[in-house]
């Protein structure tokens, strides 16, 4: 059965071995981490992760629980998927050797509103954002071209309104 | 000031009087300065041995526990009695010497990335980049061992950090903004709790470790009278409440007593205090307590509900809250309804009665050693064991009577603690006789502290077990694994005595009943450390429930001796009980 997905959203403290600590956790208690995104928060010295993990009620409930016991994390919240904002950037380096490859690839960007961001002779580089579902559906459209390269962050996310961690 | 003497002022300020350790290159500085210092220093003969006296000393005094060891492999050989402190919830401060910072991540002679090896075994740990932030640090440090769940914590302290000069001591706690523990319990659940309590008929307490850790054992006490519980404890927990109590049935689980598995198995209300319901506790989680409804109380909200699914679950310390259950409780009239719940168990206390006289037995049978010990000791003395047999006998056979008296490695399972917990239990509590009960097998491991306890003169008492197998092992290989002894019998070598001897330390072979209770008593009187090479028949087995069963289904029962069931009074002076030993 497809275990549901959550939002983990944390406040830790902004120095170096956090991020080893807690994705450390996840490995050490065999828990499933899709993906794992950290920048600085509004507030100095803190820091704000998101985190994309899978599992059911009881998983979710011991990921939290655990992660609270970090002496750096401060704040942990599972989100709720339907009121909060989830975005994810992702560059995606198609080959592009010919002008009517290129026209349709731009195209095809401008429809995700993806924007080209590096042109060469051979390659074209879009860049887009937007939730995983979205980028999922314009990779598939360009792998008939050929992908040369794609990074993607995994997503990042925060609740919609005024509702803050 | 220099860091080096930051780091042994901040020591002292904690009220740490006393550490474990051992010098290395890149400690060079620090110890040079505990050269001309007031604090006390052990010189242990393996780090991993500092850091289990360290424990030892933390459980048995209930203050933070301090051991030091240099960079690389000293360190890395505090890991495993890191690991251990971390399992059992021991407030250990390690501090490990560093390479200079600006050699760290070059691989340089000696270093090791002690943060990240000790990340998934320590409540924190950290790492000093300048000699300003060592006071803070170590006093934040001992406040997180010690308080919420108690764990160790790893300070990294590279060799010029320890030169450097100080302006400030500034010892201002850390801002910790993510570590807040709960002590109070939510009032709303401890009153669904005690309506819990109210409405059983056949409420058992479950007492682990976290009430020997909150001090919390008069309050287990009151409880257990005020609503009328036979008590059973997990393995950490033993001591919590004394064993000899008429309500106790000793240890649960996979090698407990028969009479607490038969017990938690027909309780309808289970008042789960201070444990996390290990796999050794609960046995098959599916038949673990199949009608009761569970009441769990711990300090740390991540051990509720992560193997048993709970009822009523209640964060915080134990102590406080059960104050404030029994405030509760009080109030309303205790259930009468139990008496029969109580009549129950003494029936099947009586049920459970072992062959516990083995008087006449050569080889020594193991269960006549501990009823030897148990002799000799009083409720002061402090037991330290090992892993294997020897632990799972004293925790089934040994009645322990008061909190901080029963020391073992329940977690992690370390052979090799004993001995060096010993050491530091006696350390902490220089008036109670300490005695470590140890395998052949654990004891081999930590062997060469014999030579501390001989240079510093600490009178531990060490009882090797001796039945020249790996005994736990060699048990599950005869009733799981077709009686196929792969690499379990320990060979003839070394002569224990003279093993001791060698290192000064007085020692004596015992073969025959009798003779271990007087060896312990001259052990005492002498105030000298003793070595006791303790012969006992190898093919002795205790009873116990296969893993993967459930808590009812126990092989290996017990041998049933009820001609006399009047003269099971071992391990109870007073005499004061009835139908113990079970």
């Amino acid at each position: 059965m497809e275990q549901p997905t959550h939002i983990i959203s944390a406040l830790v403290e902004h120095r170096p071995g956090v991020l080893q600590r807690v994705a450390g956790l996840f490995t050490r208690r065999g828990f499933n981490i899709d993906s794992i995104t950290v920048g600085e928060s509004e507030t100095t010295g803190l820091a704000r992760m998101t985190i994309i993990a899978h599992g059911d009620q009881k998983v979710l409930e011991q990921i939290t629980k655990q992660l609270n016991k970090l002496v750096d994390v401060i704040k942990v919240r599972d989100l709720n998927p339907e009121s909060t904002v989830k975005r994810e950037l992702c560059l995606i380096k198609v080959h592009a050797p010919s002008e009517s490859v290129r026209a349709e690839v731009i195209q095809y960007a401008g429809i995700f509103r993806g924007r080209i961001i590096d042109v060469s002779g051979e390659a074209l580089t879009v860049e887009i954002t937007g939730d995983s579902d979205k980028i999922d559906a314009l990779i598939d459209l360009l792998k008939g071209f050929g992908i040369k390269e794609l990074a993607r962050t995994g997503p990042t996310a925060m609740s919609r309104g005024m509702k803050t961690i | 000031m220099k860091g080096g003497q930051a780091i042994i002022k901040s020591l002292i300020d904690q009220g740490a009087d006393i550490v474990f350790g051992y010098p290395g290159g890149q400690l060079l500085p620090l110890y040079d300065m505990i050269y001309d210092s007031d604090l006390k220093h052990i010189l242990v003969r393996h780090e991993q041995c500092a850091a289990h006296a360290a424990d030892g000393y933390a459980r048995a005094s209930g203050k933070v526990g301090v051991c030091i060891a240099t960079s690389g492999p000293g360190a890395t050989n505090l890991v495993t009695g890191i690991a251990t402190a971390y399992m059992d919830s021991a407030p250990v401060v390690a501090i490990a010497g560093q390479v200079p910072t600006h050699l760290i991540g070059n691989d340089a002679f000696q270093e090791v990335d002690m943060i990240g090896i000790t990340m998934p075994i320590t409540k924190h740990n950290f790492q000093a980049t300048d000699a300003e932030e060592i006071p803070s640090m170590v006093k934040s440090g001992f406040e997180i061992a010690i308080t919420g769940r108690p764990g160790p914590v790893v300070i990294d302290l590279p060799k010029d950090i320890q030169e450097q000069e100080m302006e400030n001591y500034n010892d201002n706690p850390m801002d910790l903004p993510g570590y807040k523990p709960t002590k109070k319990g939510n009032p709303r659940q401890i009153k669904r709790a005690a309506k819990a309590i109210n409405e059983s008929l056949k409420p058992v307490i479950l007492a682990g470790g976290g009430v020997i850790i909150a001090n919390a054992s008069k309050e287990l006490q009151k409880l257990s009278n005020l609503i009328n519980a036979p008590v059973t404890t997990t393995l950490l927990g033993k001591g919590s409440f004394p064993e000899d109590h008429e309500s106790s049935m000793g240890m649960l689980g996979m090698h407990g007593r028969k009479v607490a598995n038969l017990t938690v198995d027909e309780s309808d209300c289970l008042i789960a205090i201070g444990c996390r319901f290990s796999d050794r506790t609960t046995g098959k989680i599916d038949e673990f307590a199949p009608n009761a409804k569970i009441v769990h109380i711990d300090v740390d909200p991540a051990e509720i509900g992560k193997n048993v699914e709970v009822d009523v679950p209640i964060v915080g310390d134990a102590k406080i809250v059960l104050q404030d259950l029994i405030k509760m409780l009080e109030k309303q009239e205790a259930n009468p309804t139990t008496s029969s719940w109580i009549k129950k168990i003494h029936e099947f206390k009586n049920s459970c009665i072992p062959r516990i006289s083995f008087e006449n037995d050569v080889p020594l049978k193991p269960q006549q050693v501990i009823k030897e010990i148990s002799l000799a000791a009083d409720e002061d003395t402090i037991l330290t064991t090992d892993v294997g047999q020897n632990q799972m006998w004293m925790a089934h056979y040994f009645n322990t009577r008061n909190p901080r008296k029963f020391i073992s490695s329940g977690g992690l399972g370390t052979m090799g603690f004993g001995f060096p917990a010993a050491i530091g239990a006696k350390v902490a509590m220089p008036e109670s006789d300490v005695v470590a009960v140890c395998g052949d097998g654990g004891f081999l491991m930590v062997c060469q502290d014999l030579a501390t306890v001989k240079e510093y003169d600490i009178p531990v008492v060490v009882c090797v077990l001796d039945n020249r197998h790996l005994g736990m092992v060699a048990q599950w290989q005869k009733l799981f694994y077709d009686e196929r002894m792969s690499h379990t019998h320990l060979g003839e070598v070394p002569d224990f005595v003279k093993l001791a001897e060698s290192f000064g330390v007085r020692a004596e072979r015992i073969e025959k009943p009798g003779q271990t209770r007087e060896a312990l008593e001259n052990a005492f009187k002498s105030g000298e450390p003793t070595l006791l090479d303790i012969v006992i028949d190898p093919d002795e087995i205790l009873p116990m429930v296969p893993p993967g069963c459930g808590l009812t289904e126990i092989v290996g029962e017990y041998k049933v001796e009820r001609e006399h069931p009047g003269e099971i009074t071992y391990n109870n002076p007073a005499g004061k009980t009835s139908g113990e030993g079970d």
